[in-house]
């Protein structure tokens, strides 16, 4: 016969403002097999777990019940105060009164006596509770980070510094992500590639860093220190040991009108390129969806002069599969395009650009060397308007959010552009001023202090254009409204930040959460910033939603500062909640028929074949075996079993119909 | 200022008879003015769509009624240029027909809309009697409710010459039926 | 093939040239116009400003006729009328309460079985069998001018895009117009206040014509009786508002797609219009 305590918590007025607490701490005590009951205002304080405490020490108890909240909220503190106490931890159970029945129930006599049920159940499935010891799992202390924007340069760099391997993969030709593309930052208007060139070429360089450009994560399996990775590394149809990155195939290209993605369009580049000077790893990539070879095996004109042999237009995709500790999440966004905007031209007017290509404009690497030009024919312009909020905070787009960052760039540009173009006229439409940040709102100030910028309080409705002129008709709404025409020759519109196409996709082959705009989901909004709801795996950066450099960085050594932490230990604790098959005495060995229904029901590959064999090796039956390390303890695989060879550990069949047979 | 909160709980402001009549809220204007940066109108009105909008969001007499006494709502030409821009998803049209229909409902109505609701009205006359609308009648209504005798008058025999006066009303069969559906509707409003 | 149609007010009276064109137009590709029996007037832009009720009720007595005659669609050629009726049919559909509602106050019945649809809508259907028969092509420049109705609010019409639509353009090329890219195509032209606010209508059809003359159009091309008599009947108040002498003509797209196809200039009404449908230089001068 058990020896049972049953602790009864109010919650405060949470439970026993509806429960009568006392009465079901009284029908307690009569279930067969309860030998304590007790309750009290709150069991989860030091005093209330003292008293469980004791009581099982007095008591002798071999089994506990708290009847209480969600098992979610406080199962591990009453595990661990019962465990203390000398009974092993999963012979404590948690039956809950408040989510299950105070808070969803009127207070009556029902409810109290549900309460009590709840009660029951829960010291049946103690009766038949076994004790249980926690796994340990080994911890590989090599960490993946995907993305090598700064977010991802900055995780991988804090991981490395604390002595861990990094494996950075990127999904483009170079690491760098936007922050390469920027010409100055706010709000020091110091130069982006400036301070980023240093932190990417140290990145490739470290030791412990291996940097794996133009490649992508293909699959995921495993869990918390024993992720399982596939990586596509894309054919850069180049050798790069065999590259010396003198670049004379990207200078002989004869293709040379592709789009330059890195300047957004503005100018163009060959079909092998590198996609700005101070790429990391500075050496070429063909871009077969545009290089004549590859559409009709002509050309060749890179392998002829290439000193060293180093094109392979015969190279291959090639797929690695890596051990990985931990996986931090560091893809980026990007920005709304301009086709987004029926009212300002689809896309249409040539200058009416997004922030950027006004960063490019603005570079001094860029298309213009850092003059200001407008797109369609090279002027000077004269009058620039800026749209800020656009398509951000616009319900009617798909994009109710503030994107965070456009109030301080589209500040920034107007200073930018003023700097260079001293007689020019910034005019900025904006609805709100979002500058809260460390000299954030003295930088907005400023540019409109000095640098003259005059900033309108209203959206804009329209663009079009009209004898060469940009026609913005917007409102001023702190003038009652009044409309207001500018005419301008070029404007550029603060479009909203936005999640990767890919995200989504990604989230899926990682199985992590992600928002309904595709950022990946933070476990936590205010306590857990960094990680997501999958153990191992963290998040860096605009991935998880609009955030600028300073918040970016700071996210990425958080998220590096997890995975130091975990891999400071040499193996995890994992709960011992897993399937096992049975085992039975020979003949039979195990009602296991072999028949692998688990196997393919099992949504984490836990399930392995096992071969019994006789002394002599020769095999007698082959089953079916769980591998703990993988297993979820989702149960799927008991449900498939026709013989019930398998049982899940803590929630046996017989524990569950003992619970039911109560009622 | 008093303040103004609960303004949408109490059935008898403008914001709660849009809301009833519409399904709109007034709490969706953020106030961007982009209706009245694209509203074709919005030069000639006194108030202009967002300045409307800002009225009814207070939930308090006193504006309410500045907003109804307006002129610019009776410019409103329903082009659906705001609401089709608006981010906010405003039907701002929609809104101006319940604060006219309001207006002229207690009667304060700027008198700016007597031109423009004589000719509604003509205009309605025309179909509630012969089912259709019948131009020239609609016209020398429209003289007769607004006095401007005479507005148009060197128009009528070129449009004539073209075929395009028809000089006898359409009357269709079901005549009573249209009449009964104004009874059911605009009542003794009209 | 047959479809329902539902001419309107206007084009028996002050737009009938619209009315024989979208006729003569749909004998010669081939489609029937079944005309919806006793139909009454929409209530236009006068119904919704004095009862929101009266200006549902009207266009569903109208579809509802329809829906007894058996129609499936009913073809609207007027703007004004089409956007009525599609916002009534719209409001309707979302609420069957309200359909309830109105089917009392018709006196029939009306389950929102009859779809409306524009006259770009359908003409877009016949583009090949209008290409085919477009054997006098209309080589002109034209300015396609879309008006609010025919595109807004495009939750409700869903057709085309709402700024800068194309329908009209692509079917103005099917007959050898070369249409240019303007940015007045849906800018409104003060609609209902041709009477009551000439000056009005005067100053947004000034913007209008100016812009497509500047662009070089030899005729402004509608498919919106309003914006016809705006821009057609209204030109003296409009080159006045402007200090200008324009003299482009305003012509309905059926009546453009009838001239390429040979109908007689007679039979599509184009002797109606206040300014004349001249041009100065020869046919594809321009183009
Ligand atoms: C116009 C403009 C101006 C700005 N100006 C400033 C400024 O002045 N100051 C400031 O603080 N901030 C500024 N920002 C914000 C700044 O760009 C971001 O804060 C920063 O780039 C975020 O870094 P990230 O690494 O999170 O993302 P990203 O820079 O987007 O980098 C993400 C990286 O991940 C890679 N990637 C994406 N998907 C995958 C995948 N599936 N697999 C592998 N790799 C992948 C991408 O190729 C990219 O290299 C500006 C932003 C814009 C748009
Ligand atoms: S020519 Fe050869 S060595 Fe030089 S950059 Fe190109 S691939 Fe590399
Ligand atoms: S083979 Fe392709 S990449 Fe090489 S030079 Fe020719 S086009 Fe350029
Ligand atoms: S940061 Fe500023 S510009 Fe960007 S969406 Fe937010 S409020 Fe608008
Ligand atoms: S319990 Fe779930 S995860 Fe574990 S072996 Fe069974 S099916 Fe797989
Ligand atoms: S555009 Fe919409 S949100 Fe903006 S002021 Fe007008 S109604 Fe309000
Ligand atoms: S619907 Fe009325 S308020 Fe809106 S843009 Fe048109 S005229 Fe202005």
């Amino acid at each position: 016969m058990s020896r049972i305590g049953v602790f009864t918590c109010h919650c405060g007025e949470n439970i026993a403002g509806t429960v009568d607490c006392p009465k079901v701490a009284e029908l307690s005590r009569q279930i067969p097999g309860v030998v304590h009951s007790v309750d009290y205002k709150y069991m989860c304080s030091d005093p209330g777990q003292t008293l469980i405490k004791e009581a099982i020490k007095e008591h002798k108890l071999d089994g506990v019940v708290v009847a209480a909240c969600s098992p979610r909220m406080h199962e591990p503190t009453f595990r661990k105060a019962a465990a203390e106490a000398g009974v092993n931890p999963y012979l404590c159970e948690m039956a809950n009164l408040r989510e299950h029945c105070s808070w969803v129930h009127e207070k009556n006599e029902a409810t109290t006596q549900k309460a009590a049920d709840l009660v029951r159940v829960m010291v049946e499935k103690v009766k038949h509770d076994t004790p249980l010891t926690p796994i340990k799992v080994p911890v590989t202390k090599t960490a993946l980070v995907v993305g090598g924007g700064i977010a991802g340069i900055q995780t991988a760099l804090d991981i490395a510094n604390a002595g861990h391997q990094v494996v950075l993969v990127e999904k483009s030709p170079s690491i760098g992500g936007h922050m390469s593309q920027l010409s100055e930052t706010f709000p020091t208007l110091d130069c982006s590639q400036c301070i980023l060139t240093p932190r990417m070429v140290e990145a490739a360089q470290h030791p412990n860093i291996k940097l794996m450009t133009y490649s992508e994560v293909e699959k995921v399996d495993g869990f918390i220190g024993n992720f399982k990775v596939t990586v596509r590394k894309k054919a850069k149809k180049v050798d790069e040991k065999a590259c010396t990155g003198c670049g004379l195939c990207v200078t002989k290209c004869p293709n040379k009108k592709i789009p330059d993605e890195f300047n957004e369009g503005l100018a163009f580049r060959p079909a092998i390129y590198v996609p700005f000077p101070q790429a990391v790893p500075n050496k070429p990539t063909i871009d077969t969806a545009n290089c004549t070879y590859f559409k009709n095996g002509k050309c060749g004109v890179c392998s002829k002069v290439c000193p060293t042999g180093a094109i392979r237009y015969e190279q291959e995709d090639e797929l690695i599969t890596m051990d990985i500790g931990a996986i931090v999440m560091a893809t980026g966004f990007k920005l709304m395009k301009t086709d987004k905007f029926p009212e300002y031209g689809y896309g249409k007017y040539k200058d009416v650009i997004d922030g950027m290509q006004f960063e490019r404009l603005a570079s001094a690497s860029g298309p213009t060397a850092g003059v200001i030009k407008r797109p369609s024919d090279g002027k000077e312009p004269e009058t620039v308007v800026f749209i800020a909020c656009s398509g951000s905070r616009d319900r009617a787009k798909g994009v109710p959010y503030c994107s965070k960052i456009c109030c301080m760039y589209t500040a920034k540009h107007t200073m930018l552009y003023k700097h260079k173009v001293h007689h020019g006229q910034a005019y900025v439409f904006y609805m709100d001023i979002r500058s809260a940040g460390k000299d954030y709102d003295e930088f907005v100030r400023r540019a409109i202090e000095e640098d003259e910028a005059k900033y309108i309080r209203g959206r804009v409705s329209r663009i079009y254009e009209e004898d060469g002129k940009l026609i913005v008709k917007g409102a001023d709404t702190l003038m009652n409204g009044e409309p207001v025409e500018i005419k301008a020759d070029m404007v550029v519109l603060a479009t909203a930040v936005q999640s990767q196409d890919c995200s989504e996709d990604l989230a899926q082959t990682l199985h992590i959460s992600y928002d309904k705009y595709g950022f990946f989901a933070e476990a936590h909004p205010k306590l857990r910033p960094v990680e997501t709801n999958t153990a191992g795996i963290f998040l860096a950066g605009a991935c998880q939603a609009p955030r600028d450099i300073p918040e970016t960085v700071a996210q990425g050594s958080a998220a590096g500062a997890k995975v130091a932490a975990l891999f400071s230990q040499d193996e995890l604790t994992r709960e011992p909640i897993v399937a096992v098959v049975n085992r039975q005495a020979p003949p039979l060995f195990s009602t296991c028929t072999g028949c692998f229904l688990c196997q393919t029901a099992c949504p984490y590959q836990a399930i392995e074949q096992e071969e019994i064999k006789d002394r002599s090796g020769r095999v007698i039956k082959t089953v079916a075996k769980v591998n703990p390390g993988l297993c979820q303890g989702c149960g799927t695989c008991v449900a498939f079993c026709r013989t019930k060879a398998i049982d899940l550990a803590g929630f046996s069949n017989e524990q569950l119909f003992a619970e039911l047979m109560t009622l | 200022m008093s303040s103004a909160n609960h303004h949408e709980s109490r059935p008898d402001t403008l914001a709660a008879r849009v809301k009833a009549a519409t399904g709109i809220s007034l709490a969706q204007c953020y106030q961007c003015g982009k209706c009245a940066a694209g509203c074709p109108v919005s030069e000639e009105m006194d108030l202009t769509p967002c300045q409307v909008l800002r009225l009814l969001q207070y939930g308090q007499d006193k504006y309410d009624e500045k907003a109804m006494r307006s002129a610019g709502i009776w410019l409103c030409l329903s082009c659906e240029t705001c609401s089709t821009r608006c981010p906010q998803e405003v039907e701002i049209p929609k809104i101006m027909d319940v604060v006219r229909a309001e207006a002229l409902k207690r009667g304060i109505a700027h008198p700016k809309s007597k031109d423009i609701l004589a000719f509604h009205r003509a205009f309605l006359d025309s179909v509630e009697q012969t089912g259709r609308l019948y131009e020239i009648g609609l016209v020398a209504n429209y003289k007769l409710r607004s006095g401007h005798f005479m507005k148009d008058v060197m128009l009528a025999p070129k449009m004539y010459v073209r075929g395009k006066l028809g000089l006898l009303p359409h009357m269709i069969k079901g005549t009573a039926a249209v009449k009964r559906i104004f009874k059911r509707t605009l009542g003794s409003k009209g | 093939m047959r479809i329902g149609y539902y001419p309107g007010c206007s084009l028996l009276g002050s737009s009938r040239e619209f009315d024989e064109s979208v006729r003569a137009v749909c004998e010669t590709i081939g489609l029937e116009l079944v005309e919806v029996p006793d139909w009454n007037c929409c209530g236009a832009s006068s119904a919704h400003v004095l009862d929101h009720e009266l200006s549902v009720a009207l266009p569903a007595k109208i579809l509802a006729q329809a829906e007894a005659a058996g129609l499936t669609e009913v073809l609207a050629p007027c703007a004004a009328c089409y956007s009525r009726l599609i916002g009534a049919y719209s409001e309707l559909e979302k609420n069957p309460d309200h359909r309830a509602k109105v089917s009392e106050i018709i006196e029939m019945p009306y389950t929102g079985a009859v779809k409306v649809v524009n006259v770009l809508e359908v003409l877009e259907r016949f583009a090949d069998v209008i290409q085919a028969k477009a054997v006098q092509p209309f080589a002109r420049k034209v300015a396609c001018y879309y008006g609010c109705l025919l595109v807004r609010p495009p939750k409700v019409v869903n057709f085309d895009r709402p700024e800068d639509p194309q329908v009209m353009d692509q079917l103005a090329a099917k007959v050898g117009a070369t249409p240019i890219d303007w940015p007045f195509k849906t800018e409104c032209c003060g609609a209902a206040f041709s009477v009551t606010r000439t000056d009005l209508v005067a100053k947004l059809c000034g913007k209008i014509v100016d812009s497509a003359v500047k662009l070089q159009a030899e005729a402004l091309v509608v498919a919106c009786p309003m914006c016809h008599s705006n821009l057609d009947m209204r030109r003296p108040e409009t080159n006045a508002a402007l200090g200008k002498d324009l003299q482009i003509p305003v012509l309905f797209l059926t009546q453009v797609i009838g001239l390429a196809m040979g109908i007689e200039p007679k039979k599509l009404g184009i002797q109606r219009h206040m300014v004349p449908v001249a041009f100065n230089a020869p046919t594809g001068a321009q183009a």
